[in-house]
């Protein structure tokens, strides 16, 4: 069925499931949001102990989402890949290394013999949760500042600062995304311990945590969509092909695409909600709305990136280098075979769902830790 | 064309990959066989209904749990390796090796992620048919991450089911059964996949017969020493036979790589193998020429045996690494010098056409070099050697010269190869001895024997290391067999950069592995849970 689509029709669709992938991989920053908090929420050894394994029973569907997005966007848009990862060397090796420490930490924090500690692993759980939010964000900014690359005709990439990738740091708009998901990963962190340990002290600490850092995202978020709707983008003329600043681009790619602006202000509606049942309302389900809030929220600025003829990995230095779904992606058949893989999906969904429940069915509680039955980090 | 390469940085870049693969492979041997004795464990646990089986289980669990999460944190750098230091070779083959990667994060590491955690913390939550159900799907789905990256890593060695596209200068898939079914990807994903087994079994019965040492957990000990045995048994038949077919399949694909297998500088008919061999300094050599000579210092030779292997036929004649570079009529092999005419003069009509392309995108000098790329013939005799005119310099004295550099590293191949055979047999002796013994309930008091097993640990992870030197340095120069050498894919980048990157590697990665051990030595002393502490779990 998918081979009789155009290409164009895979390109678009594969760009929405990186779109989904984006959504899901911010979604479950609660993890790295969460890591960052552990000290603050938690006082005493065994409410530590409560919160990290609260989070460690999810930290992997962060983890394989993270190199399920980075397979994805190799197989569908590769160019991406190549010119991306290869150029911006430093800022994705500092995120990666991240996610290095975090993986062994649940594993070995507890365990007798582990040479460096318990506190090194909390340490590295804290670093993770701040480089890789952090990172994230700045990188995700980075599709629409541009970076400084250049292709040639055998589209090798050329990139042009020496600093690969650092450079982006020095851009306050791309610093205002990175903070700003690294606050929205520790409120979403907050609302999931909210909804899946029960315990009063903790409960306490949470509902005031939750003021210093929602009020900070929702400013600093604020601020980038408004700089966002300002600034001129880099659009593509579908007849010639060429790259060209267009006032006010992204403004008019929500405005020409109804769809993808209803998303959008649902999302804001459900990512306010959230918080607002959580600070006022004494609710535990506040992670589903924020949740799916912030979820809807990245996914539809991913399709402002990239669709309605924009080019989702701008290059500020030779324009014409910028990369569009159109240049960047794999081949038609190629995105035929991965558009059947893709059938997969909603089924991994699905089981991931059915066994989220079974684990998270009894909230965590002081007296399980004492239970022996269960792992425990 | 070879001097504007900067070998520094292609070296360093081949030393960091090295690197990370190789502390992954650690791992994921272990993680690919444990998970299946597990598996069978608790299938007894919930048969029988013995709660010795659930001790038995859970103990062998922790120690998976242990090494798992290690695997993972080394995995992950692989797979962005390929765009941060091979961003030109993610580019040229990036349409058929991303669609691999994809397809094992959604298929496999999902599947692997989530019943993992039910695995771990389900035991008190969910039905004993569904955490049963949950470990199996675990260990099927390491299975599952090995088949996509191994199907991605014989496409490497021998790259079928795609053409060359010369508008977007890189490979694009044509069949992706092709692909996933070649004679390689099935040899290479069976072999590696029983050499985790292999690795696995050896793991159960050291760990366990140095319990029977220390007089402990006897009923522990023999029951997983019986199950690791036969399973380990059963996977060494398969090991070795797909070793062999493996070794038939390179003499076709890669026969440069099993020259140097072998160290044969002459082809010839009825060729012997040796068996066990010392090579002389003289052997690898950096300026192999026309003159070279196999150097052994020592060796043990099986008359007619090599052709044996590669053909199953004593008489055929084998193409020694002299006749690759050099061609051989009579036998047919078009020497290295021709190959790099050839591919080099692809490279030129690709060149030709980016420039017509230049002056004019669809002009008639733009549209007939484009269709030269889908001319059959043009496709057999040029582009299937498109790599090998990297090697092209204007004076033919010089492309001979470079012929004799695209040779891998003779010795580290050969030693590698003969440490992995001969490791081979004594794991399958090993598990004989083993089963027998503990079925005649012998062994407690063979203690030599016993330690014999738990050192016989440490040869397993060197058996393993040795068949990716084979597979991966013996396909030096290339990175994509004939296509792509790995001088050009390497992204261009201070070389600064990569040394740093190499040392923040190896340091994280010696510190963990120094955890990893450790907790786990820890673990197995600590042993599996006592049956009237809770706590210890
Ligand atoms: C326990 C480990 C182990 C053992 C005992 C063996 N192998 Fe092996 N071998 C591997 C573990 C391994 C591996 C690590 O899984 C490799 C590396 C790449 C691959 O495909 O599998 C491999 C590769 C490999 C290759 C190269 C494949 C390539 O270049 O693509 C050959 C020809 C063989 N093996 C042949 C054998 C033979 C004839 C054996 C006879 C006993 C044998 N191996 C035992
Ligand atoms: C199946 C997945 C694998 C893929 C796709 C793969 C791919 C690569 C690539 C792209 C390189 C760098 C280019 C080059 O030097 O030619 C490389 C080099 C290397 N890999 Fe692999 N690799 C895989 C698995 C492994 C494993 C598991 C090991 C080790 C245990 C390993 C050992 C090496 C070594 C030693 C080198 C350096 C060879 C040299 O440069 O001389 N590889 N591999
Ligand atoms: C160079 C190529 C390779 C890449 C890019 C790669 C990538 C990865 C990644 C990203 C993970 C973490 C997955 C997670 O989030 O759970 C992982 C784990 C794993 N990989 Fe690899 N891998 C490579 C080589 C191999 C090979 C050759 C095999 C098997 C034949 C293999 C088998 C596994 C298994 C079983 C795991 C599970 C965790 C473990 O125990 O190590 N990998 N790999």
């Amino acid at each position: 069925m998918f081979e009789a689509l155009s290409h164009l029709a895979l390109q678009q669709y594969w760009w929405i499931i990186i779109s989904v992938l984006g959504g899901a991989l911010v979604f479950l920053m609660f993890v790295q949001g969460g890591q960052t908090l552990i000290y603050q929420v938690g006082k005493e050894k065994d409410e530590r102990t409560m919160l990290i394994n609260a989070l460690g029973r999810k930290w992997e569907f962060t983890f394989t989402t993270l190199v399920t997005f980075g397979g994805a966007f190799f197989a569908s848009f590769p160019l991406f890949y190549s010119t991306s990862f290869g150029g911006a060397y430093w800022a994705w090796m500092v995120l990666l290394f991240a996610f290095i420490i975090q993986a062994v930490s649940y594993e070995f924090r507890s365990r007798p013999g582990n040479v460096f500690g318990a506190r090194t692993y909390e340490t590295f759980l804290f670093i993770n949760g701040l480089i890789g939010t952090f990172l994230l964000g700045i990188v995700v900014a980075s599709f629409f500042t541009g970076s400084q690359f250049s292709l040639n005709d055998m589209n090798e990439m050329n990139w042009h600062s020496p600093a690969r990738g650092l450079e982006l740091l020095l851009n306050v708009h791309n610093l205002t995304l990175g903070i700003a998901v690294f606050f929205l990963a520790r409120t979403l962190g907050l609302l999931y311990f909210l909804n899946s340990i029960e315990d009063e002290n903790i409960e306490k600490r949470i509902r005031k945590q939750l003021w210093y850092n929602a009020i900070p995202f929702l400013v600093l978020f604020l601020t980038f969509i408004i700089w966002l709707m300002f600034r001129d983008g880099y659009a593509l003329n579908p007849e010639t092909g060429e790259i060209f600043m267009q006032d006010n681009k992204y403004f008019l790619n929500l405005i020409q695409m109804p769809v993808v602006l209803i998303l959008f202000l649902s999302a804001v509606v459900l990512v306010l909600y959230g918080i607002f049942i959580s600070l006022f309302k004494k609710s535990s389900a506040g992670i589903w709305f924020t949740g799916s809030g912030s979820f809807l929220a990245v996914f539809s600025l991913f399709l402002v990136a990239g669709f309605n003829n924009t080019a989702f990995y701008p290059s500020t230095i030779d324009i014409q280098s910028s990369l569009t779904i159109m240049k960047a992606s794999s081949s038609h058949f190629t995105l035929t075979v991965m558009s059947y893989v893709s059938l997969m999906v909603p089924f991994v969904a699905a089981y991931i769902w059915f066994t989220w429940r079974a684990i998270n069915k009894n909230k965590i509680n002081k007296d399980e830790l004492t239970s022996g039955e269960s792992h425990f980090y | 064309m070879l001097e504007n390469i900067d070998f520094t940085l292609v070296n360093w870049s081949r030393g960091q990959f090295a690197l990370t693969a190789m502390f992954h492979w650690l791992f994921v041997p272990l993680t690919l066989g444990l998970a299946y004795i597990m598996a069978y464990m608790e299938t007894m646990y919930v048969k029988t209904g013995d709660p010795e089986w659930k001790r038995i289980t859970k103990f062998w669990m922790k120690l998976f749990g242990i090494n798992f999460a290690i695997g993972v944190a080394t995995g992950i750098i692989l797979e962005f390796e390929f765009g941060t230091n091979w961003s030109n070779y993610s580019w040229f083959v990036g349409d058929i090796f991303g669609a691999p990667l994809a397809i094992e994060g959604i298929m496999a590491f999902f599947l692997e992620s989530t019943f993992i955690a039910v695995m771990f913390f389900g035991w008190d939550k969910v039905s004993k048919r569904f955490h049963l159900t949950a470990t199996w799907l675990t260990a099927i789905g390491a299975s599952l991450s090995a088949v996509w990256i191994l199907v991605a890593n014989a496409w490497m060695q021998n790259p079928v089911g795609t053409f060359f596209n010369p508008e977007t200068a890189r490979n694009e898939m044509t069949s992706f059964w092709d692909v996933f079914l070649s004679e390689t990807a099935v040899n290479k994903f069976v072999h590696t996949i029983t050499s985790g087994f292999v690795f696995a079994a050896i793991f159960v019965i050291g760990v366990s017969s140095w319990y029977l040492i220390k007089n402990r957990e006897h009923l522990l000990a023999k029951r997983s020493i019986v199950i690791a045995a036969v399973f380990g048994l059963i996977s060494s038949f398969v090991l070795i036979g797909t070793g062999d077919s493996s070794a038939k399949e390179i003499v076709k694909t890669q026969p440069m790589k099993f020259a140097a297998m072998e160290a044969l500088y002459e082809g010839q008919s009825n060729a012997p193998l040796v068996a066990f061999g010392i090579l002389g300094e003289e052997t690898d050599h950096k300026n192999l020429n026309a003159e070279s000579e196999a150097d052994f210092l020592f060796k043990i030779e099986i008359p007619s045996m090599l052709s044996w292997l590669a053909y199953g036929d004593p008489d055929r004649y084998v193409a020694g690494i002299k006749d690759l570079i050099q061609g051989n009529e009579e036998q047919g092999i078009l020497s290295y010098k021709e190959k790099i005419i050839r591919g080099y003069k692809a490279q030129q009509a690709l060149r030709a056409l980016k420039d017509a392309q230049k002056s004019d995108p669809n002009g008639k000098e733009a549209t007939a070099l484009k269709a030269k790329f889908r001319d059959p013939e043009f496709i057999e005799n040029n582009v299937q050697y498109f790599g090998y005119g990297n090697f092209y310099h204007p004076d033919p004295e010089q492309i001979e010269k470079n012929a004799f550099t695209m040779v891998p590293p003779i010795s580290m191949t050969f030693y590698a190869f003969h440490i992995m055979v001969m490791l081979g047999g004594l794991f399958m002796a090993l598990f004989a001895v083993f089963l027998f013994l503990v079925l005649r309930n012998q062994l407690h008091n063979k203690k030599w024997l016993l330690w014999a097993a738990v050192w016989t640990i440490p040869l397993a992870y060197i058996a393993q290391q040795s068949g990716w030197i084979v597979a991966e340095v013996g396909r030096q120069p290339w990175v994509i067999q004939d296509l792509m050498p790995t001088m050009k894919a390497v992204t261009q980048i201070d070389v600064e950069s990569v040394m740093t990157t190499f040392f923040l590697f190896a340091v994280v990665f010696i510190g963990l592995f120094i955890a990893e051990a450790k907790i786990m030595i820890k673990q197995i002393k600590v042993g599996p849970k006592k049956k009237e502490d809770p706590n210890n779990v």
